[in-house]
């Protein structure tokens, strides 16, 4: 109840004209709306993600780097191997603006050659992590039972196996090169997806709505594809996103120790092997570029995956 | 326990085979005799040398002899350096990669858990921020890249410590240092966060009711359990550091089994790639089953459930 005092102020006007008023037609859609609209899952996750700055910061690098990887090489005059030796080791200037190396090649271009060799390898090893551990985790979790322990023993023995060293060891064999060094980095890393994805089916498949999926006499197939998969996207995409990270990592470790991409790619890694003499003779930038674009990527897949982490969990959701 | 110390030493053992399995295969199948090059393209020569190595046996004999050597720890000749064996760099390189790598584990552990600690503490504020800032950047900054840095400016700019070799004290910083900063990185990141799940748990709230100092809560209590997961990530992160040498070796010049590791990669010197690879992972494999075992005895939890119910 309003108080009295209130109740004066309000005045009522002698007559309201007829005119002000007008009949509307009932919404029958609108009708049994709810104020607040409902947001789904991955609207409520997004809106949540949108508030971590750090995330939206790593996001949005990313966002500009894959344009420049795409357009970078494109807008830039020069070609990425063109050698031009009386040139060598300019500083960064109007014509070259990340300077040029001890082969006179353009820093600025070889960069974002460097990102899409760098990007390409890291989303194609977390693709092919996700999708061998979707189905081995999925199948893992779902049939449960001897299936189960057997395919998790694999799992544990190759999850043993250290993971750069097999890497390692194949890549002297079978050569280095784009192809086989995604075959290396993906042949024991889709261990950890498929865990993770075990993980999550063995505990949503027994839930009520599974059950009654079964009950109706759903396919196998379908409810993993309709009940099991979407439950299980949160984790499976940050552990993506901190896939691609420590795939971009070993593409620019194995460059170091000789088993990189072979000229004449140019991926981070081979960049920054090549100028780690130059750094000490003050060609900083030939060091510079490559070392900030792996450290701010690697930064931003971090802390990426740590605002996704929190944007998906079920349980922060407010 | 004795069940569950069974089931790991198995898997470990299978581990074991799979790897030196692993490296046979692809040791029989590089293209080409290892001896086919233009100082030995004598046939008789090549003969008596493929006789000399088992070589003109069929595989599973020289699959029998390969285990057989390395369950004997002989991991085989070098092809590039003539009279050196696996073994003699084993003996040359790893005391001092052991030290490297034993140093930078003590100061990571040690360090990581206590910037974690610190970072809990003063959860959101000023250091907090400060510290967990600093460890992402130190999770993102390869150990490669960190180690040029250090040397660019605290050796040649600043002078303050020698940029390479491994002789003194003063020399270990630099590489240390570079080493150590991704797994510290690592650690922290992971205290910290368990430590402000187990700080709001009750029986810390218990602990404080009944007067104990915070120092006792702290060290005492919630520690215990905030440091499992540490100890669950040590196997990854001995793999990690283990791995690191090979670059920071390389970049300061340090005569460790990395670096030749490297070097052979570089001039393919095959037998001792997998030799070297063999016992790198025996080593790790070994670490892990160890990691384990510590981690079954700290944590009560798994003699209960050990039917698979332990999610690593």
């Amino acid at each position: 109840m309003k108080p009295e005092k209130e109740m004066e102020h309000f005045e009522t006007p002698a007559a309201i004209p007829d005119e002000w008023f007008s009949w509307k037609e009932k919404d029958k859609e609108k009708m049994e709306e709810v104020s607040r609209p409902s947001l789904s899952y991955w609207q409520d996750a997004w809106r949540r993600l949108v508030k971590n700055k750090m995330a939206m910061l790593g996001l949005i690098f990313l966002v500009l780097l894959t344009i420049m990887a795409i357009f970078g090489p494109v807008i830039s005059p020069y070609e990425v191997n063109r050698q031009d030796l009386p040139n060598q080791y300019q500083p960064p200037s109007m014509e070259h603006w990340f300077g040029t190396d001890n082969a006179g090649r353009d820093v600025f271009t070889r960069t974002w050659y460097g990102a899409r060799i760098s990007l390409f390898v890291g989303l194609v090893a977390a693709l092919i992590d996700v999708t061998i551990g979707i189905i081995w985790g999925g199948i893992s979790g779902y049939k449960g039972g001897r299936t189960d322990n057997v395919m998790m023993r694999m799992i544990e023995v190759l999850y043993g196996l250290p993971y750069l060293l097999v890497v390692i060891l194949l890549l002297v064999v079978l050569g280095p090169s784009l192809g086989t060094i995604i075959l290396a980095l993906t042949i024991t890393g889709w261990v950890g997806m498929a865990r993770i994805v075990r993980g999550q089916v063995l505990q949503i498949k027994n839930y009520e709505f599974v059950l009654a999926s079964k009950s109706f006499g759903t396919k196998t197939s379908r409810i993993i594809r309709k009940n099991l998969l979407p439950n299980t996207m949160g984790p499976i995409i940050v552990q993506m996103t901190l896939t691609v990270p420590s795939a971009i990592f070993a593409e620019a470790f194995l460059s170091f120790i000789g088993l990189g991409i072979q000229a004449p790619f140019a991926s981070w890694g081979v960049m920054a092997n090549d100028s780690l003499g130059a750094i000490l003779s003050g060609n900083w930038w030939t060091l510079f570029f490559p070392a900030f674009f792996i450290s701010f990527t690697m930064f931003a897949f971090n802390v990426l995956g740590d605002g996704l982490q929190d944007a998906l969990d079920p349980k922060l959701r407010k | 326990m004795l069940k569950y110390i069974f089931k790991r030493l198995l898997i470990m053992i299978v581990t074991l085979w799979v790897i030196i399995t692993l490296t046979f295969v692809l040791m029989v199948n590089i293209p080409g005799s290892p001896f086919n090059t233009d100082q030995s393209s004598n046939a008789t020569v090549q003969a008596n040398l493929e006789a000399h190595y088992n070589l003109d046996q069929p595989y599973y004999i020289q699959y029998l002899l390969y285990i057989k050597s390395i369950v004997t720890f002989e991991f085989g000749p070098s092809i590039k350096q003539p009279n050196q064996t696996v073994n003699d760099l084993l003996s040359r390189g790893f005391p001092i990669s052991f030290e490297l790598g034993i140093i930078t584990i003590a100061l990571a552990v040690v360090s990581g858990v206590l910037i974690g600690i610190i970072a809990a503490l003063r959860h959101n504020g000023f250091l907090d921020y400060l510290t967990m800032g600093i460890a992402v950047l130190g999770i993102s900054i390869p150990n490669f890249i960190l180690a040029t840095i250090l040397i660019q400016q605290l050796a040649v700019n600043l002078e303050i410590f020698p940029a390479a070799t491994w002789r003194s004290p003063a020399h270990m910083v630099l590489p240390i240092l570079a080493l150590a900063t991704g797994p510290m990185a690592i650690i922290a990141r992971l205290t910290r966060s368990t430590m402000l799940e187990v700080l709001t748990q009750d029986y810390i709230k218990m602990a404080k009711a009944k007067g104990l100092s915070p120092w006792k809560v702290i060290f005492k209590h919630a520690l215990r359990n905030a440091l499992m997961p540490v100890v669950t990530i040590m196997g990854t992160l001995f793999a990690g550091i283990l791995t690191g040498t090979f670059v920071i070796e390389q970049i300061f010049a340090i005569p460790g089994m990395g670096r030749y590791f490297v070097e052979s990669i570089n001039q393919r010197d095959y037998p001792v790639i997998m030799g070297t690879t063999v016992f790198y992972s025996a080593f790790l494999i070994i670490m892990l089953f160890l990691v384990d075992i510590v981690y079954g005895i700290l944590d009560p939890r798994i003699k209960m459930h050990q039917k698979g119910g332990r999610s690593r």
